[in-house]
């Protein structure tokens, strides 16, 4: 599939309204100072997707770059712990820096270049957004500049080093949890004060609209290529679509093809930490209520007050209070079903397919991992079930080595 | 209560900007932040604006943060917030509320509104809030009789200039700079070009906030505009006192300074 950023015309008759929002979820929420940048991406966005040479850049850099199209792997050993069902791993680990987050980057980057800014700014918990966002900033030589929670840059130090070699400024988030929702917070206030100059470079499809419709339409190249890749493999479509939701992108990227193929369960596995009746945990849906969090109204975390819980997970990437609104609103609507995987289930089937498949997931993806072994069994062994490997564990190795204990010393 | 349109039809008939001054509530305490509120109002200060803490202030600087998670940490709820503007309201002063949207709408957006006009409080800042999704708040608003204050940004075009003056009532918040809230050496010479912009769209009063923390900046505002807002310079005495009394004393010495300043603007 080369049709990276779908065609504006049929997206837009769907969801989200002129106005970006999905249902009672969306909008945005923002101070009237980012109303201009806001309105101005939206344009930009908008003539890039007619724009054949924005598309053939951006194609171009998805095959020559990127690696596109990324491979469909049959899991054939993890299917014996699955209850037989066939399990088929769209492997957004294989692209280059490592995860599903180059897809947005890319397209994200190109257009700070047509609006005719030069700095980009990110927020990134686990790292992989803001090694993805250094990394097309390198590419198109725009400044970067990525804001990490002070806890995230101590748990995920190998990234920062990643970062800081590609050229981008990491700046420690030392308020509020310190954590990726401190991150957003300080992005946004970055972005306010230098918005004439500066491209937010959102990671996921949570923000204020354009973000959430725009980040999913540059991640549905996930999807469209993993349906024909299963239709050329089975003759049919999968039976059910699994992948791990924080605020979710690397999910709407692979369920954004199926929405319209009723026979297509889709389910999202949000990060459940020690357990949703624990109250430490990082799943919005299943264990949220609707509420406005960073420019726009979704499940989020919060307490009676309205004040923002801080959310747990052993996944920086999944350790987000709140989700995208396109989520909460095919939650309510039952198109998708979100379950909670907790950090030991989780563990559980990162090591399960280290030894069966011989691939090192990012503890993000094994969340999907573990969900969809669950689908699995429950679906039985004439079933196929697509998952999407959004990333791979490099980055993971020392909180996998401290979880197992495979190694003495020190945890990082 | 008093109303915004009676306190500057007041300050316009003495041919001066409003001073209006900023806290969040339950900083440093819920009575310490009634104490030094109160102590504005009897220094000069003629609107007060209480803020209501919210774990993720996007528009706020480092300062206001700071008081904000000391206010969060030691427990302060909405109520608390509430009862503030009731103690504050009984000064006589006009009393508003500035808020991030969620902690609204987790309250109920009626009930908020009407909670508020029970406490005697005469409006609601929203800086999170912009006309376009405030359909519901606009109705809660008009019901309870409150003044919803909206505001416009350099950024703001000619159409979102006429669209956030449409709405608001009570005041427009003209900010002067982009950016969040804090101190500054010098107020933006954009605030004074964006008053300039809104004047001919509007009959409301207008009032700058952003960056304004000293006598001398409060009187160069309030040269052209129609309300002087000063929040971090307040919330750094606090901040800076030793003890709580000395916080007070020293907000009041600065609401002194700063009524001094939009008395001396030329007008």
């Amino acid at each position: 599939m080369s049709d990276t950023i779908s065609d504006p015309a049929t997206t837009l008759e769907v969801m989200p309204d002129a106005a970006g929002h999905f249902g009672p979820y969306g909008g945005r929420f923002v101070p009237e100072a980012l109303i201009a940048a806001l309105d101005q991406l939206t344009e930009a966005y908008a003539s890039a997707g007619q724009d054949p040479a924005f598309r053939a850049r951006l194609d171009h850099l998805n095959t020559t770059y990127a690696g596109r199209p990324s491979a469909l792997t049959e899991a054939e050993r993890l299917s014996a712990h699955a209850g037989g069902a066939r399990m088929l791993l769209k492997r957004e680990d294989l692209n280059h820096t490592g995860s599903h987050k180059i897809n947005n980057v890319l397209g994200q980057a190109l257009l700070t270049l047509r609006m005719g800014k030069t700095r980009v700014i990110a927020e990134t918990g686990a790292g992989q957004h803001g090694v993805a966002a250094a990394t097309a900033c390198a590419l198109l030589g725009l400044e970067c500049v990525v804001y990490m929670g002070e806890e995230d840059t101590r748990r995920q130090a190998l990234n920062v080093a990643r970062m800081k070699m590609l050229g981008a400024t990491v700046i420690p988030v030392t308020t509020g949890s310190r954590t990726l929702k401190d991150a957003m917070n300080e992005a946004m206030r970055d972005w306010v004060t230098n918005v004439e100059s500066t491209h937010y470079l959102i990671g996921t499809v949570a923000g204020p609209s354009p973000f959430p419709r725009m980040v999913r339409d540059f991640q549905r190249v996930i999807g469209d290529e993993a349906r024909a890749q299963v239709l050329a493999l089975t003759d049919r479509l999968p039976d059910a679509v699994a992948a791990c939701v924080g605020g979710g992108s690397n999910a709407i990227g692979i369920f954004t093809a199926f929405l319209d193929d009723p026979g297509v369960r889709l389910y999202g596995f949000e990060a459940g930490g020690d357990g949703v009746e624990t109250g430490r945990h990082a799943s919005s849906i299943t264990g949220g209520a609707p509420g406005v969090l960073h420019g726009a109204r979704s499940y989020l975390l919060q307490d009676e007050m309205g004040q923002t819980i801080e959310s747990h997970s052993i996944s920086a990437g999944l350790d987000y209070p709140g989700v995208g609104p396109e989520h909460a609103w095919l939650n309510d609507i039952g198109r998708a079903t979100y379950r909670p995987v907790t950090d030991a289930q989780a563990m559980d089937a990162f090591s399960l397919l280290c030894r069966t498949e011989g691939i090192i997931p990012a503890i993000e993806s094994a969340h999907a991992i573990a969900g969809a072994v669950e689908v699995g069994r429950e679906l039985g062994p004439d079933s196929i079930v697509l998952i999407n490997l959004s990333g791979r564990g490099d980055k993971d190795v020392d909180t996998a080595a401290a979880w197992f204990g495979v190694v003495t010393g020190e945890p990082a | 209560m008093t109303t915004l349109a009676e306190t500057f039809a007041r300050t316009r008939s003495e041919g001066r900007a409003a001073l209006i001054g900023y806290l969040p509530a339950g900083y440093p305490s819920y009575a310490g932040c009634v104490d030094a509120l109160v102590a504005m109002v009897e220094s000069g200060v003629d609107i007060v604006e209480i803020g209501l803490p919210y774990s993720d202030p996007l528009m706020d600087g480092p300062t206001i943060q700071q008081a904000v998670e000391a206010a969060l940490a030691a427990g302060v709820t909405t109520r608390e917030v509430l009862k503030t503007v009731e103690a504050v309201a009984a000064t006589g002063a006009a009393t508003l509320v500035m808020t991030y949207w969620n902690p609204v709408e987790r309250y109920g957006v009626g009930a908020f509104a009407d909670a508020m006009a029970a406490a005697g409080g005469a409006g609601v800042i929203t800086p999170d809030l912009t006309p376009d999704e405030a359909e519901p708040w606009l109705a809660a608003v008009a019901s309870a009789g409150i003044d919803p204050v909206f505001l416009v940004a350099p950024s703001s075009t000619a159409a979102r200039i006429r669209r956030v003056t449409e709405v608001s009532r009570g005041f427009v918040y003209v900010a002067s700079t982009m950016g969040v809230t804090g101190v500054r050496d010098a107020v933006s010479d954009r605030a004074e070009a964006l008053v300039a912009r809104v004047r001919p769209v509007t009959d409301l009063p207008l009032s700058v906030g952003l960056g304004v923390s000293t006598a001398a900046q409060a009187a160069e505002v309030a040269a052209y505009a129609d309300g002087v807002i000063v929040g971090s310079a307040f919330v750094r005495r606090l901040i800076d006192a030793p003890d709580p009394a000395a916080g007070v004393a020293a907000v009041r010495a600065l609401a002194v300074e700063l009524a001094a300043g939009v008395r001396a603007a030329r007008h």
